[in-house]
């Protein structure tokens, strides 16, 4: 049957009690779209803020918007959580089929509470849910052959997203990710560990329903304005061609590539993991999210032959991406572009966060270097570019041998309070940092934005289009303007790519023939709320902006824009008390 | 002359679901519901993806299972739907080789293509096309 109201179910999951029901919740729907907006509150109702991230209590909501299955690039789902690696509000976003399949399960979002006592994954084909056993799935050492059992044995392949989580995540290394169709991920803050603790291995949804719109012709009219625009307009140029690796050569050009634990901002080897060098080498085929035509998916196929059997080859597929040749490319200093794939591809079926886990190996191997701890620690001899002891501490980060692998599994800032080297443990609000020495903006982004991602407010694409530096104060309103926006895209959920095709004039017009009248204005107004929203939440769950740190090293490293200054930031961090402060929130 | 949709290049193929999605809004529906067309990966997507679309053959089995002749086979190749007629059984879905009569859950009654290439339009990699039955 048609959904009534196709955008305001919610599917509640007690995997406690093994349980499932779903309630209309038109009342959050309305007032907060969906994706960031409703998850927000949604997750404020769980009463989840001052609970263990890593107990039954911690829920996960996942939640999708309006735009999902709806428009081209509305194909990413948000996930909402207490993060395990900040203690404060999780919230990280992925692509592949998942928005599409919860969508079209006829869902905006999903509640997960409680834990199971034995592993299982959920099966959930629109609206049956079923909790399968999954022991025997627990402890496979890839991510890659749990999805490909998974895949197997639930039926509907085509219609269907699989999440699931690596050793990683069982482990609880608070980093871990959820991986989504092999090559995507709820990368960030620690999805993962939130999985495991809960037993959960994996969540299979299957969705093929049909949704209807209250104005036909418009949307129609509208689609294709907007498939034009993506397809045609040069927009997705970018992601189209050489992918997000395409970044690699400027931003080393600029001096902005974090580079051996950011010692440096240039890597002599950046060349051969750049966008142009994988393309040429070892692009071997390229995928798209589902509803996106960009296919910004990039597949590296690595041929490796068996060292034992003469003329036997395996063919593995890697998918790279910008910040995973910045984290595990030249912030390790790895420069040989099979050496990156083979440590990448280990990093992958671990199901970690590469992200995390380059700074966090690239923490310790400076602290290596420095003396700051020893090989009694590291176990293995950790040095720039040797691919093969990275791989090796990989392995150790899940099977943590001794303590200093435990620590560094609780993430980069614990490790160094406990060992040292703060200085230069190059994470901000507790997430290690993404790949962009560009200036003031993008370290001010990290550090107020509410994730700590680049992608809140894309502080370093001010860097790179604004030459001069703007004063402190404005700068953090800039940054706080552009987050709020976001805040809309992010309830829709668009993919953060499509930004550029999806202005406000468009977004208020795309909604329009869904029944959903919301006039330009109405929606800033609406990001800023929920960006109000969002913020007072993560500060009741433990956020204190006004003692968070600022690792050194970023003020030694010329940035494009100069030597960055302490002060700067402070006038900055001010300003942003002042402000949340006059909204009551702090 | 009867036309028909086309598989060009499975290997272009990029598995972004738009046909599918075009396919249902050819109603100004969203979603996959009412779809005639479909993709999934062929075992992994790494390994690239199964497109699979009506061939409009000239000796339709789909047809010639149907026990209330509500698939009518089409001058040049296909068949065409009858809705009137057809009892929901799901013989046809079963009949096809390709897997290509599909669902539609609402009304209990097959999908079938017929020949519009209105998904074709939004391949981004023309991966499918429209082309007369040789």
């Amino acid at each position: 049957m048609y959904e009534l109201k196709p955008f305001s179910k919610v599917l509640y999951i007690d995997l406690s009690r093994r349980t499932s029901w779903v309630e209309e919740r038109d009342d959050l729907v309305e007032e907060w779209l969906g994706g960031i907006g409703l998850g927000i509150q949604l997750l404020r109702e769980e009463n989840a803020t001052s609970v263990d991230p890593l107990s039954p209590e911690n829920p996960i909501i996942l939640a999708v918007g309006p735009f999902n299955a709806t428009y081209p690039l509305g194909s990413k789902t948000v996930a909402l959580f207490k993060s395990p690696l900040t203690g404060n509000l999780g919230e990280s976003y992925a692509g592949g089929r998942s928005s599409v399949a919860i969508k079209l399960a006829g869902y905006t979002a999903i509640v997960i509470r409680g834990a199971s006592e034995s592993p299982i994954y959920l099966a959930i084909h629109e609206d049956r849910v079923h909790f399968r056993d999954a022991s025997a799935l627990w402890g496979m050492s890839s991510s890659f052959t749990v999805g490909r059992v998974i895949a197997e044995r639930e039926p509907r392949a085509g219609y269907r997203s699989i999440l699931r989580i690596g050793p990683a995540g069982e482990k609880l290394v608070r980093y871990a990710c959820v991986m989504v169709e092999s090559f995507r991920h709820f990368g960030r803050l620690g999805l993962g560990a939130v999985f495991g603790s809960k037993k959960l291995k994996a969540i299979v949804i299957s969705g093929r329903k049909a949704l209807r719109v209250e104005d036909k012709i418009a949307y129609r009219k509208i689609y294709d304005r907007i498939f034009e625009k993506a397809v045609r307009s040069g927009l997705m140029k970018k992601y189209h061609e050489l992918g997000t690796t395409m970044n690699v050569l400027p931003l080393n050009e600029l001096g902005a590539l974090p580079t051996r634990n950011l010692k440096s901002g240039r890597f002599d080897q950046a060349e051969s993991i750049s966008g142009e060098e994988l393309a040429s080498q070892v692009l071997g085929r390229r995928i798209a999210c589902s509803g996106c035509p960009v296919a910004c998916i990039h597949l590296a196929a690595l041929r490796e032959p068996y060292p034992h059997e003469p003329y036997f080859y395996k063919t593995i597929f890697i998918s790279y991406d910008y910040e995973l040749a910045y984290a595990l490319g030249s912030m390790l200093g790895i420069g040989d572009r099979e050496g990156f794939l083979k440590l990448l591809h280990v990093v992958e079926s671990s199901g970690l966060d590469a992200m995390s886990t380059g700074v966090c190996l690239a923490w310790a191997t400076e602290a290596l270097e420095r003396k700051v701890i020893s090989e009694k620690e590291t176990l293995v001899k950790l040095q720039w570019g040797d691919y093969g002891s990275y791989i090796k501490a990989v392995k150790m980060l899940i099977d943590q041998p001794n303590e200093f692998y435990g620590q560094l599994a609780l993430g980069v800032e614990n490790a160094a309070e406990h060992y040292g080297g703060k200085d230069f443990a190059l994470a901000f609000g507790g997430n290690e940092m993404p790949g962009y020495h560009t200036g003031p903006a993008a370290y001010l982004g990290f550090l107020i934005g509410g994730r700590h991602s680049h992608l809140d407010n894309a502080g370093y694409s001010i860097d790179q289009k604004v030459r001069e530096v703007l004063a402190p104060e404005e700068l953090v309103e800039s940054l706080i303007k552009e987050e709020s926006w976001r805040m809309v895209l992010n309830s829709l959920v668009i993919c953060l790519f499509a930004r550029g095709i999806y202005d406000v004039d468009t977004v208020s017009e795309a909604l329009d023939p869904l029944g959903i009248p919301i006039p330009p204005e109405e929606l800033y107004r609406l990001g800023e709320d929920i960006y109000k929203q969002r913020y007072s939440l993560k500060i009741q769950m433990g956020f204190e902006p006004s003692s968070i740190k600022i690792p050194g090293r970023i003020f030694e490293v010329q940035t494009p824009h100069g030597t960055l200054e302490e002060e700067y930031f402070e006038r900055a961090l001010r300003h942003f008390n002042d402000i949340l402060k006059e909204w009551d929130i702090l | 002359m009867a036309k028909r949709l086309s598989v060009k290049d499975s290997d272009l193929c990029v598995g972004c679901a738009l046909c599918i999605l075009a396919c249902t809004r050819r109603f100004a529906e969203i979603g996959f519901g009412k779809s005639a067309i479909h993709v999934r990966s062929a075992g992994g997507m790494e390994k690239g993806f199964i497109v699979i679309v009506c061939r409009a053959c000239l000796d339709p089995p789909c047809a010639k299972v149907c026990p209330e002749d509500a698939l009518i086979p089409r001058e040049g190749g296909g068949v065409v739907l009858k809705p009137d007629k057809c009892i929901g059984c799901g013989y046809c879905v079963e009949a096809c080789p390709f897997g290509a009569i599909f669902w539609d859950d609402e009304v209990n009654k097959p999908v079938v293509c017929i020949y519009c290439g209105y998904c074709a339009k939004y391949c981004p990699y023309n991966v499918i096309a429209l082309e007369e039955v040789r």
